[in-house]
């Protein structure tokens, strides 16, 4: 209602226009925090959720201590991987003790004496506790070639002057079992990389077409890993190592101990493959793609691949314990690598009758790393796996 | 129905023909072959050899004949129960292994069985009381299964038989027994004896499998019929057993095929620890000393176990669901 004295004022609100640059969201302004989550990228959301999960984290962790010690094994290891001690035969796990005499004097070791029991001949060893021999860090041990390339001798921990430091005893020849199982983490660790690098391309490249294409290529992508996948694999991997030339070389028989075992595990990696891109392909903007002229490759390279490179990681993930359990079951027959090489199933390769378990447990051990391992990677996969798919 | 069956039997032929080849190029793929290692080491001894009768037995294996011929030949005498020769035995092929073949059929079967019947009580009690204390436990265990290479697994078991119960090392029975008619004190001997393959093979396969079940059933648990039927009243036992549990039943048949190849490499190692008489040590020999017809039907052998294997379990899982056999098509 307009009243008289307002008929002076002008009818209409002036033209007005606010010099504020134009804010679409003002009404439902994000607070910061929301913005955070909001803008966060796939990796970034993935990683939140995956931070979540505690057990794969902390796998995670030990994964990534375990490959960086591959690094500098020969840094960390008391001793060299051929070193031996003629007189520690068959040592048992040295203690590390902190009290001598009632008198605390940090971490030493007592030196072993060795006599032979006459009776059964075997060798029995005992701690001369007379004397304590401290130990000794960041010092200079046995001298090495680091990554075989420049000689040193520098140890993060050495036994003192004229004692020794079997952590975890010694084997029949008297090399210490510490340091070989720190030098077999280089083997069984890495064997798992390159096989799963193999069985990625492999898989990606024939789960691809198969995925694709469809059609008869499909059909006979599947029928093919249909037949590999009805193959017992550990005979088939005895079977294909027995192939490998006596004669090749260590690094070669590595090699192609490695492609033997990623043969046979590209077969899952393709499956997965292949579902996710039947699933992907029929999406619209794939059809838009298409329809602008984008070739296969570049279709499956720079639209679909990106849709499932999260589920992709976690099952290669999930598949590397079968690989490092392959070569250590190989190794352990004896048909896997062959010494000088060592991994862990190597190593086993020693305890491999019921004489060991009873007299030199001991020589068991590389089982913990092997166990280690292959749990670690099954939760991590198993994080990466519930965490590949952020947005659900 | 039977559609599906003849199906299913025509899609055996293709796929055991190409295991066959595969087979045969792997076996025949290592440079030379048995009869040239076993001139060479009658050279060695100084025995001279007749060059006479290498030519006869070239002839006799069939080794001077072209790859393809000698597959052929080594297929068609297959199909006839001729599975070839033996090298190192000097007895055929069939005389060797099959006693061997008889065992590992059932210790797998053994381990199936075992594997169903720890997995099945477990993955639902797991997927009943998820996140519980007692869940969580027996996830630890069997992710511990899944982790312990199978033949550390059977040294240490060997080795605690041994000292808590006494029983003999190594073998399917006492070694006074070997060779012996069947007795009822043979029988037992060979039970005592054959709990700890089936448990160190079956370790790992029931750790899967309980993980799998666990997942299934949790995931049927939430879905809306389950709600419904709880809504209605059905006591929680009944629930349970009526529906969600006959889902996830399914699988169960049908993983059969995938853990079966599981079981079978199991089956081997384990033998070659625990000195079974089946087939994982004389195959392990046979590859080595390049004894190519062993070997190979050694193999073949396996193979056709885990194709008949997936026969058995996609049949009785079409079957037992219906839908399967209106897809027509494999199933698997």
């Amino acid at each position: 209602m307009i009243t008289a004295d307002t008929a002076s004022a002008p009818r209409e609100l002036e033209h007005f226009v606010s010099t504020a640059p134009f804010d679409p969201t003002s009404a439902a302004r994000l607070t910061p925090e929301q913005e955070r989550f909001y803008l966060a990228s796939q990796w970034m959301l993935m990683w939140w959720k995956f931070k979540r999960h505690r057990v794969a984290l902390v796998s995670a962790v030990i994964l990534l201590l375990m490959y960086a010690s591959t690094l500098v094994t020969e840094v960390l290891a008391p001793y060299n991987l051929h070193t031996r001690h003629t007189d520690f035969i068959y040592a048992p796990p040295q203690s590390v003790h902190w009290i001598h005499d009632g008198r605390l004097i940090g971490p030493f070791v007592y030196e072993l004496k060795k006599t032979l029991n006459m009776e059964n001949l075997r060798r029995d060893y005992t701690e001369e506790t007379s004397r304590p021999h401290p130990l000794r860090f960041f010092c200079s041990g046995d001298p090495y070639e680091f990554w075989g390339l420049v000689e040193m001798s520098f140890h993060v921990a050495c036994p003192g002057e004229g004692a020794t430091l079997f952590l975890l005893g010694t084997d029949r020849l008297g090399r210490d079992v510490l340091s070989r199982i720190l030098y077999g983490a280089r083997i069984s660790l890495t064997i798992g990389l390159i096989g799963i690098a193999i069985s990625i391309t492999l898989g990606l490249v024939i789960g691809g077409m198969a995925g694709y294409f469809g059609g008869w290529v499909d059909l006979l992508v599947q029928r093919i890993i249909e037949i590999i996948r009805s193959f017992p694999e550990l005979p088939l991997w005895m079977a294909l190592s027995a192939v490998l030339p006596v004669n090749w070389s260590p690094i070669l028989i590595y090699f192609g101990i490695t492609a033997i075992l990623a043969m046979l595990e590209w077969t899952g990696l393709a499956r997965a493959v292949r579902s996710k891109l039947l699933a992907l392909r029929e999406e619209d903007y794939c059809t838009a793609a298409r329809l602008m002229g984008a070739r296969p490759t570049r279709i499956i390279g720079r639209h679909l691949l990106p849709g499932f490179t999260s589920h992709l990681i976690a099952s290669a993930t999930l598949s590397i314990p079968g690989m490092i359990l392959g070569e250590t079951a190989l190794s352990f027959l004896g048909i896997g690598l062959r010494p000088p090489i060592t991994s862990w199933g190597v190593l086993l390769n020693e305890a491999q009758n019921i004489n060991v378990v009873a007299l030199y447990p001991w020589l068991m051990l590389p089982v913990v790393p092997v166990i280690v391992v292959i749990l670690a990677f099954n939760f991590f996969g198993d994080g990466l796996r519930d965490a590949a798919d952020p947005y659900r | 129905m039977l559609r599906y069956v003849g199906q299913r039997l025509l899609l055996m032929i293709p796929t055991l023909v190409a295991i066959s080849v595969i087979i045969f190029v792997i076996i025949q793929l290592p440079p030379g072959n048995y009869l040239e290692s076993y001139i060479a080491e009658l050279q060695a001894q100084g025995e001279s050899v007749d060059p006479q009768k290498i030519a006869f037995l070239r002839k006799e294996y069939g080794l001077d004949k072209p790859l393809i011929e000698q597959y052929l030949y080594w297929v068609w005498g297959m199909l006839h129960g001729d599975f070839g020769y033996s090298f190192e035995f000097n007895l055929p092929v069939t005389k060797v292994i099959g006693d061997r073949m008889l065992l590992t059929i059932g210790v797998s079967f053994a381990t199936i069985v075992f594997t169903w019947a720890v997995a099945f009580p477990i993955g639902i009690y797991s997927a009943t009381h998820q996140y519980s204390w007692g869940d969580y436990g027996l996830s630890l265990l069997g992710f511990l299964g899944i982790a312990v290479p199978n033949f550390m697994l059977a040294l240490v078991m060997m080795y605690l038989a041994n000292v808590l119960f006494g029983t003999s090392i190594g073998g399917l029975m006492s070694p006074e027994y070997i060779g012996k008619p069947w007795t009822f004190a043979k029988a037992m001997s060979v039970l005592e004896h054959s709990w700890i393959p089936v448990i160190v093979i079956g370790t790992s396969g029931t750790a899967g499998m309980v993980r799998k079940l666990r997942a299934n059933l949790l995931d049927e648990l939430q879905k809306q019929y389950v709600v419904t039927a709880r809504a209605k009243g059905l006591p929680p036992g009944k629930v349970l057993f009526k529906y969600p549990l006959r889902m996830a039943l399914n699988f169960f048949i049908s993983d059969i095929g995938s853990i079966l190849p599981h079981i079978i490499s199991g089956t081997e190692i384990t033998a070659v620890v625990l000195s079974l008489p089946t087939a994982g040590p004389m195959l392990l020999n046979a590859l080595k000393s390049q004894d190519m017809y062993l070997a190979g039907s050694f193999l073949m052998f396996l193979a056709f176990m885990i194709v008949v294997g997936v026969l058995v379990s996609d049949l009785a899982l079409a079957v037992l669901d219906p839908r399967i056999r209106l897809q027509g098509g494999v199933a698997r």
